[in-house]
């Protein structure tokens, strides 16, 4: 099979890249775009780390076929912010010690912020559930549930959106 | 058929470094012309916070900022010897080697400072803001960058620092056993509690409260860390996990998250721990290791919930809801019996 061109709109841009057939979009954000915050953890949709919003929604990029995206606005962690300043959610887990290797954290966020602009004021379980997909090794979770209550009444606080 | 619930405890003291001593681990720093320190070591940081911890002890060692701290780890190419992050050793030996490296950077830099400021190096004291001045007389000051600046520039010399930290290999007398096989050892118990349902075999911890003894905390926000972490990894290794769900047969292994259970988010209980602290005298500014024994309590004092809530005696991991009901069938057999 031969390499073809696609389009993707990916953190504001467009951008044209030459994909080989069934190129997952896990691998055309880290190799062809660069966009390494999104990690290449199990590759089979068990860990959460290649977490990335399609059109607001939570996907796995590791199981999402890069030319099946077609028109959908994609978001990875280093779209959060047009100037790569800290958003209030990264900032809450900055200040809960949410991260400890930090594999996860990226993809952490992106099920976080997801939640979050669907449900500003989740309860700890909606938290807990919200982040069911997304595995962590180091930190006990607890850190990470307490970050990302922390960002809801931040937002709530300031009333804006979750980035 | 019910849900009963049980507490457990278990204690644990723990060895800081191991090998019988002699498992070096050396550290250099530098003074870049900005006047930043860089604090190269070939230890690795894998999410503990060694590079906070070093920059930590080299700021207070050398007397400046921490933010004008650079730490460097992990090439083990180029980067001075370290036998590596294990054993709860880092902190330990790498600090302290940063210690001495720091210190002989602080006598370099005071060196120059006492020439710019023509005064003898032992009557100079740092500020810890960026300023060395002549002790008793703050006016008489130079910042640490004009300090790097002539040194690089007006004098030509290195600021400069080396640290090695190797506890003597201490091996074991063949009659009597006798050794000092670590540096220090740090202490904790953990107190759990959980609920087990009879009918599905399931095992919830409620609460887990935790006491911990690891000498001078150098950064109580990651010692808390690494004390919350290892709860829930107790958890996993108490409840969940395992590598041969079959054993002693091998297979099926899991080979996937789908397979290989853990505990997520949902699993985990509040967690509370005391921290204690009482300086370690081999440790730099008083610190031990914190980093491997955090599991190291939880695991029995789960197992020993369970049997306190069940009244048998479950001696192996995980305990999965299969083993929960074999050992009530087992109890039921005997009483019957």
């Amino acid at each position: 099979m031969e390499d073809k061109l696609i389009r993707l709109a990916v953190n504001g841009r467009d951008e044209a890249v030459v994909i080989q057939p069934l190129a997952t979009l896990q691998d055309v954000l880290r190799d062809k775009l660069e966009l390494n915050a999104v990690k290449s953890g199990c590759g089979q949709g068990g860990c959460g780390s290649c977490s990335v919003l399609v059109d607001g929604e939570l996907q796995l990029s590791c199981l999402t076929l890069a030319e099946r995206v077609g028109d959908a606005e994609v978001t990875t962690l280093e779209g959060l912010n047009e100037t790569n300043a800290i958003v209030p959610l990264q900032q809450a887990f900055i200040e809960n010690y949410a991260a400890q290797c930090g594999y996860c954290t990226a993809g952490m966020v992106m099920a976080a912020k997801a939640l979050l602009d669907r449900n500003p004021a989740p309860s700890r379980d909606e938290i807990v559930e919200g982040l069911s997909g997304n595995l962590c090794r180091c930190t006990g979770f607890a850190p990470i549930v307490r970050a990302v209550q922390q960002a809801a009444q931040a937002l709530s606080d300031t009333g804006e959106e979750a980035s | 058929m019910a849900k009963v619930r049980g507490t457990g405890f278990a204690a644990v003291n723990y060895p800081t470094g191991m090998h019988l001593g002699g498992d070096p681990t050396q550290s250099l720093i530098h003074m870049t012309p900005a006047g930043d320190f860089v604090v190269t070591m070939a230890s690795v940081d894998l999410g503990q916070g060694l590079r906070t911890v070093l920059a930590q002890i080299a700021a207070e060692t050398l007397g400046v900022p921490y933010e004008s701290i650079v730490v460097e780890t992990a090439d083990t190419d180029t980067g001075p010897h370290c036998t590596g992050t294990f054993a709860s050793r880092t902190t330990h030996r790498a600090g302290n080697a940063v210690v001495m490296a720091a210190q002989e950077a602080r006598k370099a830099m005071l060196e120059v400072a006492g020439e710019l400021l023509e005064a003898s190096p032992e009557d100079l004291e740092t500020d810890g803001d960026g300023n060395i001045h002549i002790k008793g007389v703050a006016e008489k000051s130079v910042s640490v960058g004009e300090v790097a600046g002539a040194a690089h520039f007006g004098y030509g010399k290195t600021i400069a620092g080396r640290g090695a930290y190797l506890k003597p290999p201490s091996p074991m007398d063949p009659e009597t056993g006798e050794c000092d096989p670590d540096s220090t050892q740090a202490h904790a118990c953990t107190v759990v509690e959980v609920e087990v349902d009879t009918e599905t075999g399931m095992v919830e911890v409620i609460d887990m409260k935790s006491v911990y003894e690891v000498g001078q905390q150098v950064n109580p926000d990651l010692v808390k860390g690494q004390i919350v972490g290892g709860s829930w990894m107790g958890i996993g290794h108490a409840l969940y996990e395992t590598t041969a769900p079959g054993y002693p047969a091998i297979d099926p292994a899991p080979v996937d998250f789908q397979n290989y259970l853990q505990p997520g988010a949902a699993e985990m209980p509040d967690v509370t721990c005391e921290v204690l602290e009482y300086p370690a005298e081999s440790g730099p500014y008083g610190g031990k290791g914190v980093g491997e024994m955090v599991t190291n309590g939880p695991i029995p004092a789960i197992v020993n919930a369970i049997n306190n809530a069940l009244d048998v005696r479950i001696t192996q991991i995980p305990v999965t809801p299969e083993v929960v009901l074999r050992a009530l069938d087992e109890k039921k057999a005997q009483a019957g019996a």
